[in-house]
């Protein structure tokens, strides 16, 4: 009798290290069979890149040659070089312009609708809103023949002011969306408190929850930033001459002028890809934080 | 007393009214100015037959809009748009999901798959139309180089009409799969620690806590993600302008590439209004019907 149970207890001993051991083993195999897909997908993510990259410094028939998976010859920079005193930095520098103007509008304007919407008692507050916040989905296809109309009667067509209006304009339902609940969450108490000193509303706007509401602001700077930096259709559509258009459309223009010849187009892309991995290697977590900011739940 | 009290409640909030109105103007206009007034200004230009520059614009009534219905062009163009909204949230989410959890097992340790994995976001759709243009270009691309180390011949993914689609598709999911990534990484910080920690002491598996805890509260985000992806595709258009302009043939055409192509390339301004207003409608309704189904499922539970 007990040497039977001894016997069973050694079995469930016996089968309890077995599933453990096939745990252990299942565990290294799931780990490696996610590690190579991991691995597949780091290279189809970078190969891109490094075609660009390797390429971008290569004479204009050595790719041709040589093939695009090989080493290019010596680090030429002659690509980068003929870039650089071509026009790419007045592209830059339009970018830049259109980024920092349309970028400080658009958060004090949005800052500016958000507070009512988040701290007033209207009626209005609520429709209002959802007015704003229903825009979200309203392609920008459907103004692009007005807006260009417009630009045009109003004499801004082919520059880069053209650009700022719509740019601050189709920013505006998002931010107000994330600011709207920002402001929210600041405690009513600091209003209270304020409002016994005598603040009115503007003194409170300005002296209390638009520095309460800077890292909201900073993560929609990012969010807004990256969108307008990369903006093509209005840019496109509304600026003519290669002096007046910016960074996305240099590549446009590189292209017309060196179809022919790849590792100048990939010299052209590397360099504006450039500015942005700085960006996210000085602020990384910020970068990615804000970037996903549109994906609040709605 | 009372009567005091009142109005001071009255000049309270007369006097919010009155802030409200000067905090809201700015945005009313520029929204009034750039985003009203132009849909507006779309539908009425749509009635008209017009080339934008010439002042002779003939009205035409609904003639515009009943060529749209007859286009097949257009409807061409909607199933693409359609194709790449399936196909996307399939490919998209799932695939940012799987990287999410693979980074969330692994934590700090695997941060530079986390980093290489996120670059594709980074570049403007125009850069990316630009590189995978030349990067699978019949002759001396990169997919036709591999295919040659294969011994296999060139292969002209962009020029076949049977690929072109699903390789614009392939891109537009290279894009896009790490804004996915990140958005669940931090729907998984979004649970409390107390819950992994509960799952673990009960005895569950990294994979059962996975399966059986993290991905029932993900489904939120999971219906998020879908919207958002959903309305995204709607309105793609920059990429596949620039890496084939709706071509070949209309096999990658889309409503936004289409519309453009009415309105600025051959002067269409009244037809191209009309198709900017059949987008418009098309994209309200779609994502009003998905909001409606997505919010109705979550009444249920």
């Amino acid at each position: 009798m007990e040497r039977t149970i001894d016997k069973n207890a050694d079995r469930t001993v016996d089968r309890t290290m077995d599933t453990i051991r096939k745990n252990k083993i299942k565990k290294v195999v799931y780990w490696g069979i996610a590690f190579v897909l991991a691995v597949f997908w780091l290279l189809v993510s970078s190969l891109p890149f490094v075609f660009m990259v390797m390429n971008s410094f290569k004479e204009k028939f050595e790719m041709l040659v040589s093939g695009v998976f090989s080493l290019p010859a010596a680090l030429n920079l002659n690509n980068y070089k003929e870039v650089l005193i071509g026009n790419f930095g007045s592209y830059f520098l339009n970018s830049v312009i259109v980024l920092a103007v349309s970028l400080i509008l658009l958060l004090f304007i949005a800052a500016c609708a958000s507070y009512p919407l988040a701290r007033f008692r209207f009626k209005l507050a609520a429709p209002i809103y959802a007015l704003i916040v229903a825009c979200m989905s309203i392609p920008i296809h459907i103004t692009l023949i007005p807006v260009f109309k417009m630009s045009q009667s109003a004499g801004l067509y082919d520059s880069i002011w053209a650009l700022i209006g719509p740019y601050v304009a189709f920013g505006i339902p998002i931010s107000v969306f994330i600011l709207t609940s920002f402001m929210q969450q600041i405690p009513r108490e600091i209003e209270e408190s304020a409002e016994i000193d005598g603040c009115n509303k503007f003194q409170m706007f300005f002296q209390m929850i638009l520095p309460l509401s800077k890292s909201g602001l900073a993560t929609l700077a990012i969010y807004n930033g990256v969108n307008m930096w990369n903006e093509f259709s209005f840019a496109y559509t509304l600026t003519q001459s290669s002096e007046n258009r910016t960074l996305p459309l240099a590549v446009w223009e590189f292209q017309g002028q060196y179809s022919m010849n790849t590792p100048m187009i990939m010299a052209v892309l590397t360099l504006s890809l450039l500015p942005m991995i700085i960006m996210f290697i000085l602020f990384q977590d910020k970068l990615v934080k804000g970037m996903t900011a549109g994906a609040v739940k709605g | 007393m009372n009567e005091k009290n009142i109005s001071i409640l009255v000049q309270r909030q007369r006097s919010t009214r009155r802030a409200a109105t000067i905090f809201l103007a700015p945005v009313a206009i520029l929204m009034m100015v750039y985003i009203f007034y132009p849909i507006i200004s779309t539908f009425i230009t749509s009635t008209y037959k017009w080339n934008g520059i010439s002042a002779a614009k003939e009205m035409t009534g609904l003639e515009n809009w009943i060529t749209l219905i007859k286009d097949t062009s257009f409807w061409i163009a909607f199933k693409n748009n359609l194709v790449i909204m399936v196909l996307s949230i399939v490919i998209q989410i799932p695939l940012g999901l799987a990287l999410a959890t693979f980074l969330d097992f692994g934590k700090k340790k695997l941060t530079i798959f986390k980093v290489i994995w996120f670059i594709p976001l980074l570049m403007s759709s125009v850069a990316i139309g630009f590189l995978f243009t030349y990067a699978l270009a019949t002759n001396g691309g990169m997919i036709s180089t591999i295919s040659k180390f294969f011994g296999g011949g060139n292969i002209d993914l962009l020029g076949n009409p049977k690929t072109a689609l699903l390789t614009v598709i392939a891109i537009i999911c290279w894009q896009f799969t790490p804004f996915y990534m990140v958005y669940f990484m931090a729907a998984f910080t979004n649970i409390p620690y107390d819950v992994f920690e509960a799952a673990r002491i009960d005895g569950a598996t990294r994979g059962q806590y996975f399966w059986r805890i993290a991905l029932p509260l993900l489904v939120p985000s999971m219906k998020s993600a879908a919207i958002l992806s959903m309305v995204g595709s709607l309105k793609y258009f920059d990429l596949i302008y620039v890496m084939t302009g709706g071509g070949p043939g209309t096999s990658t055409e889309l409503m936004a590439t289409y519309m453009y192509k009415q309105s600025f390339k051959t002067f269409n301004m009244g037809y191209g209004s009309a198709v900017a207003g059949g987008m418009f409608i098309l994209i309200t309704m779609v994502a009003l019907i998905t909001m409606k189904l997505l919010n109705g499922k979550k009444q249920e539970v």
